[in-house]
């Protein structure tokens, strides 16, 4: 139970989010783009309130830190929007996320990850596909697509709004 | 690209030929005896037998064999096609498709079966007829070949004020075929001595038809005593003649004179002009008659003009075109902040180019909406075969044409909409006769354009929509508060939504009420519409008025706060200013008097929750849709936006105030406003207003 991903080491994406780190799965990775100028959808939920053009598609942008809870602070120099392709309830959606940090691209190998663990975890351990052990830090790998799911934005959008305290879901 | 795999050619090749058996097949059930669409059903039988074997499938080659056999006494007259023999062949069309589509459907006993039974009625209806030579109605009905004719015709001087016109001949010779006619003109006196009320031309016409000489003769059946009149054959297999052999023959000009003017090597009609042999109208009628036979030689060569092109690369085209013409706007913002004409001239020069590729390639996207009527043909007859109602069907404005992609999109919820008409519109033929209707009910599909928009009918002159019952259903089900008064189009599209049915008896057609929600966000997912009118006893028509394509709109571009939005030009009526004391006054009641009318108006800036300060002399867009009209406040109408609409993924789908974005000039994303969704939202301000006033 221990080995995740039958066995193989996982490629991901390291991004800073609100001091944490976190991975996205490199397969999904696009590009990555600097800070590009940002339509509001006035009235759409929060955690995808925004619009960029990505080489003439439209590209929705979604901020992450709605959806698990943490301080929105204004974008600085080193904030990116990391352009990725995943597929959602079997449809493929390409949507940017904003980062306040973009790191690096690294193998994590198959011994360092780890199933989320079900309790100890201050976000919903659904949105994570697993562990991964770096050195003496932990990386959480997102589940993108699960992220993205339609039934869970809407309930998400109302969570984001009314609190901003990490919770747990035990 | 990969090449095309060919047993898909043929794959496509078949649907075609099997759309065209199709439809011959039904056409024969009302008309018999028409040797046409006897050819039309055996040519496409045996072309997919043909290529079928060609390209290894070799189960329908071998099925569609014995159907063209069956065939092939049909058009021999040996055999009549009969309703059986037609219902026959429609399941073995169907077979055929089944076949091609998978061809590793092993050997059924349903196969078998048709055939068993395509032979019993040839074998029935063979024996008669086998007989007496059975070949003589082929002659007759034998399509005969084209063949051009020369008609050279002068009217009696005096046949105008004797009451012939010389235009209507023309036109009639013209209905026989594909005519080209040249006036000539030498006998034309000078101004002075001209009588206007004489007839003074003659006529050349070259005519290519299928008719026989004596229809050409007919035309002229009132008039032939007075004039001079004289019908050639001309000889197409040539198919260039050269203009002194046209001459000569034609008795203009002497062999010799054309021999002397060709050795002089100079274009040969102006040289016998020159050398007054001939006069300069004949040399015109002899060169039309070239030009004639060019032509029509050409016609026949047509089919291999059009190419076959996979969709998705018209689509790739569409999307680069859709960069393009973002790019060259963006380009145009440039060239007019910089000050040089050069770069001015060309961004103009570009603009067009971009415009006219943009028009030639939604144009190549148009296609006919005929395809998609033909297939409900089918559909229709066997229909009313299972419920046993006696239907005709109607189809007008099958030239009309739509992007491709809506008439792809189009064709379940026609079909949808087209079941419930017969279903549920539709009485039987006895319940028609207690209404005093003719037994068979009529079914009417059309299409046509209107503005910016196509509207698609279906018509049906049933016992129409019960507007009692959809109320009292509509308020049991939760779907409409009790005693609300609705128009009978706002009560009719309840009928669109999920879960209702006013069906007591559910058949396997429709009575679920599953799929009219379908139906509806299906056309809405175009950004069309649906409306209905019903008469009770009368029928009902359903219209869903379509946009002509979903790629580009024109768009006006407008400003509120900091963010520009895209209305669509084609809804928009005017604009106006919000003078101060009206933007006062309307604080408590959103309406503007626009000439006389009250029209409700919505300020985007609180629909959007914009915080910034407004622009002291904001614009108020008149916008409507269908008959409603709606004032939508912005702080700057900014100008006229080629827009290439770009989709909102699923993740706004919850946003109904946009029906896409876009991207300007700048790069920026604007979004697009969706005119059907803030026209519903003035409307129900105005039902609130009336309301609480």
């Amino acid at each position: 139970m221990s080995l995740w991903n039958g066995g193989r080491s996982l490629e991901v994406l390291t991004l800073g989010l609100a001091g944490e780190i976190f991975a996205i799965e490199a397969s999904h990775v696009r590009e990555i783009l600097d800070l590009v100028p940002i339509t509001e959808v006035p009235n759409s939920a929060a955690f995808v309130s925004g619009l960029i053009n990505v080489r003439g598609k439209v590209v929705p942008l979604a901020d992450l830190r709605l959806k698990f809870g943490m301080e929105q602070k204004p974008p600085t120099i080193d904030t990116r929007i990391v352009v990725i392709e995943v597929l959602v309830d079997g449809d493929p959606l390409i949507v940017g996320i904003r980062a306040d940090k973009v790191y690096e691209i690294t193998q994590v190998a198959a011994g360092a990850l780890e199933e989320t663990p079900r309790i100890g975890m201050r976000w919903r351990s659904d949105y994570i596909t697993c562990i991964g052990k770096r050195d003496a830090d932990f990386i959480v790998v997102l589940d993108i697509g699960r992220i993205f799911s339609q039934g869970e934005s809407r309930d998400e959008a109302i969570f984001a709004g009314s609190s901003t305290a990490p919770r747990s879901l035990s | 690209m990969t090449p095309m795999d060919p047993s898909e050619t043929f794959r496509q090749e078949a649907q075609e030929l099997l759309e065209q058996l199709e439809q011959a097949l039904l056409d024969l059930e009302h008309a018999p005896d028409d040797g046409d669409l006897i050819d039309s059903a055996f040519r496409a039988l045996h072309t997919i037998k043909g290529s079928g074997s060609m390209f290894g499938f070799d189960a329908v080659a071998a099925f569609t064999h014995h159907v063209e056999t069956a065939f092939d006494l049909v058009r021999k007259g040996k055999v009549t096609p009969s309703r059986e023999l037609i219902a026959v062949a429609l399941a073995a069309k169907d077979r055929m498709r089944l076949l091609i589509e998978q061809p590793e459907t092993p050997e059924s006993a349903e196969g078998d079966a048709i055939l068993r039974d395509l032979k019993a009625i040839v074998d029935a209806s063979d024996l008669p007829s086998a007989g007496e030579g059975g070949d003589a109605p082929v002659a007759a009905r034998e399509q005969p070949a084209e063949i051009t004719w020369r008609i050279r015709f002068r009217l009696a001087r005096d046949a105008m004020a004797m009451g012939t016109n010389p235009l209507l001949l023309l036109d009639e010779l013209r209905t026989l075929g594909s005519a080209t006619i040249v006036a000539l003109t030498g006998e034309v006196p000078s101004l002075e001595v001209l009588v206007p009320s004489d007839c003074h031309l003659a006529w050349d016409v070259m005519l290519t038809t299928s008719q026989p000489r004596t229809a050409i003769e007919d035309v002229f059946m009132f008039v032939i005593d007075d004039m001079e009149l004289s019908i050639d054959l001309l000889e197409s297999g040539e198919e260039d003649r050269r203009i002194g052999e046209i001459l000569v023959e034609r008795g203009d000009v002497a062999q010799e004179a054309v021999d002397t003017a060709v050795s002089r090597q100079l274009p040969l009609g102006t040289l016998l002009v020159e050398s007054g042999n001939l006069s300069p109208d004949k040399l015109t009628s002899a060169l039309a008659e070239q030009q004639h036979l060019r032509t029509e030689t050409k016609v026949v060569a047509k089919g291999a003009d059009s190419i076959r092109v996979p969709a998705e690369r018209l689509d790739e085209l569409m999307d680069r075109v859709g960069e393009l013409v973002i790019a060259q706007s963006r380009l145009t913002q440039v060239a007019a902040s910089i000050n040089d004409m050069q770069v001015k001239a060309i961004a103009e020069e570009i603009e067009r180019l971009a415009h006219e590729l943009r028009d030639t390639t939604m144009g190549v996207r148009m296609v006919p909406i005929s395809s998609l009527f033909g297939r409900f043909r089918r559909l229709v007859h066997d229909l009313a075969h299972d419920l046993g109602k006696q239907i005709e069907l109607t189809t007008f404005g099958e030239e009309t044409e739509l992007d491709k992609t809506v008439i792809e999109r189009l064709n379940d919820p026609l079909i949808h909409l087209i079941r419930n008409s017969i279903d549920h519109g539709l009485e039987t033929p006895e319940g028609r006769k207690e209404a005093g209707k003719p037994p068979a009910g009529r079914i009417t599909l059309s299409a046509r354009h209107s503005g910016a928009e196509v509207l698609v009918s279906i018509i049906d002159d049933g016992r129409g929509l019960d507007r009692a019952r959809i109320q009292a259903r509509a308020e049991e089900q939760g779907l409409l508060a009790p005693g609300v008064k609705l128009s009978d189009n706002d009560l009719f599209q309840v009928i669109f939504q999920a879960g209702f049915s006013t069906a007591k008896v559910v058949t396997s057609l429709s009575g679920r009420g599953v799929g009219m929600d379908v139906v509806k966000r299906t056309i809405e997912g175009l950004r069309g519409k649906i409306d209905i009118a019903s008469t009770p006893g009368k029928g009902t028509e359903l219209t869903l008025r379509l946009p002509l394509t979903l790629a580009i709109i024109d768009g006006l571009l407008v400003r509120v706060g900091k963010a520009r939005y895209v209305l669509p030009l084609s809804a928009v009526e005017e604009c106006v200013e919000l003078s101060a004391e009206e933007d006062g006054r309307s604080r408590g009641r959103s309406f503007l008097n626009i000439r006389g009318d009250l029209v409700p108006f919505l300020r985007l800036r609180e629909l959007f929750q914009v915080s910034a300060p407004a622009d002291p002399y904001q614009k108020v867009v008149i916008v409507s849709s269908g008959e409603f009209r709606v004032g939508l406040v912005v702080d700057q109408v900014i100008g006229n936006h080629q827009t290439v609409i770009k989709s909102l993924s699923k993740l706004h789908a919850d946003v109904e105030t946009f029906s896409g974005a876009t991207i300007l000039g700048d790069g920026a994303v604007a979004l697009i406003l969706d005119i059907g969704h803030l026209v519903k939202l003035g409307l129900t301000y105005e039902s609130q207003f009336m309301a609480a006033g």
